[in-house]
């Protein structure tokens, strides 16, 4: 596996097809870091996960910024809430 | 193969227009939608389902086919003259726009493909389509027994005909996930790998009862060992273990054996609790002279 860390925005837009303000958005509501690699504007190759989330959410259901924040929010909440319910159907066995 | 009635999975009439498909297409979508539900094959299940009603109704052209030949879908003769009919136009479909972008072939259905054929495909469903330059993740789901995870072990898994050798530490729990970099679909153009994931589902039919890094149990005291003490041996997960009960034990009283539980995942050499119920046998089928012998100490209370 070829390892990058770093990858620069502009290729990321012009792969995606989105514009460079998108992401600009996307920093701006502390969604994702923008880092600066050399001259470039580079995003983690971790972030790329969650980044394509969003841009399928952004381009699929017309969603913005702010929409995403708050649906990733939500969705981190019903993540602990599932992880909550199976820790707590595990204890229910100790009674059956 | 079965008629899809296209209108009704959009939950549209007949004589909606394309406005309204398109609205209620995106409605259905922000519900429906994969990223919003992740891990429900049902939400995914029906995504699929309103993506190919809107690739048909959403284009004026696909759904006029759809609405001629579509009704009369169990006579066979209208249905064969209308696939001779695609055969000579050179199947040419386009597509209702702004699909889902991991939308390919293989995620339409026998009576789309037998209507619309086969040359149909994610790339030209839509104007929208996002790519993808990560890898995708995989989900793996493994089965253990709860006496595998006790301690930590090594062990091959074939996800998608490759090998991955995995080491599955102790004290894994029933529904955890655990996720193992890179080891997902590969990325395209030079793209980051995508991850695989692996929840594991743990059976356990020993007479320990699991919580977290507890283990719970009951055991079965005869009424003089209640009362009088003594000792008794129990098994535990890793063996048996003596046990003194002191005098006038009672009924449902708990005991801990520290250290007696299920090892504590990641943390070597560690372990959680055992908790023994005793449960005390009233003895039944008394005889004669043990009755006289009740009374004598019932009188004495």
């Amino acid at each position: 596996m070829e390892t990058k860390y770093y990858i620069p925005l502009g290729q990321l837009c012009k792969y995606y097809q989105v514009e460079v303000s998108f992401f600009d958005e996307l920093d701006d509501v502390g969604l994702i870091e923008i880092a600066t690699i050399g001259e470039a504007p580079s995003l983690h190759e971790d972030a790329i996960n969650r980044v394509e989330k969003m841009i399928r959410l952004h381009r699929e259901l017309d969603v913005n910024a702010e929409g995403i924040d708050v649906i990733f929010n939500l969705m981190d909440k019903v993540k602990m809430l599932q992880e909550q319910l199976n820790a707590l159907q595990e204890r229910l066995k100790l009674y059956e | 193969m079965k008629y899809i009635d296209y209108y009704k999975v959009l939950g549209v009439k007949k004589n909606a227009s394309q406005k309204e498909i398109k609205n209620a297409y995106k409605k259905l979508a922000r519900k429906y939608h994969p990223d919003l539900n992740p891990g429900d094959a049902a939400a995914e299940k029906k995504f699929k389902e309103i993506n190919e009603a809107n690739v048909v109704l959403g284009n004026p052209e696909n759904r006029k086919k759809y609405d001629k030949y579509g009704k009369d879908w169990e006579h066979a003769e209208e249905f064969e003259k209308a696939q001779k009919q695609r055969q000579q136009q050179g199947a040419r479909w386009s597509g209702g726009g702004g699909t889902y972008s991991d939308f390919s072939e293989s995620d339409f259905s026998d009576f789309f493909s037998s209507m619309f054929g086969g040359g149909f495909s994610g790339a030209s469903a839509g104007g929208g389509r996002s790519r993808r330059f990560r890898g995708q993740d995989y989900n793996a789901e493994l089965h253990l027994d709860i006496k595998d995870v006790y301690k930590t072990h090594k062990r091959t898994l074939t996800v998608n005909g490759k090998n991955i050798r995995l080491t599955i530490p102790a004290g894994v729990k029933n529904g955890q996930t655990i996720k193992i970099k890179g080891h997902g679909g590969k990325g395209v153009n030079g793209g980051p790998n995508g991850d695989l994931y692996i929840k594991f589902a743990i059976t356990n039919n020993t007479r320990f009862k699991r919580d977290g890094d507890n283990l719970y149990t009951t055991i079965d005291l005869n009424l003089y060992t209640a009362i009088l003490g003594g000792e008794v041996t129990i098994d535990t997960f890793s063996g048996k273990v003596k046990l003194k009960i002191k005098p006038e034990t009672q009924n449902e009283t708990k005991v801990k054996l520290k250290g007696k539980g299920f090892p504590v995942y990641k943390k070597e050499g560690k372990f959680g609790d055992l908790f023994v119920t005793f449960k005390i046998k009233i003895p039944t089928g008394l005889s004669a002279k043990e009755k006289e012998l009740f009374k004598e100490l019932a009188k004495l209370r």
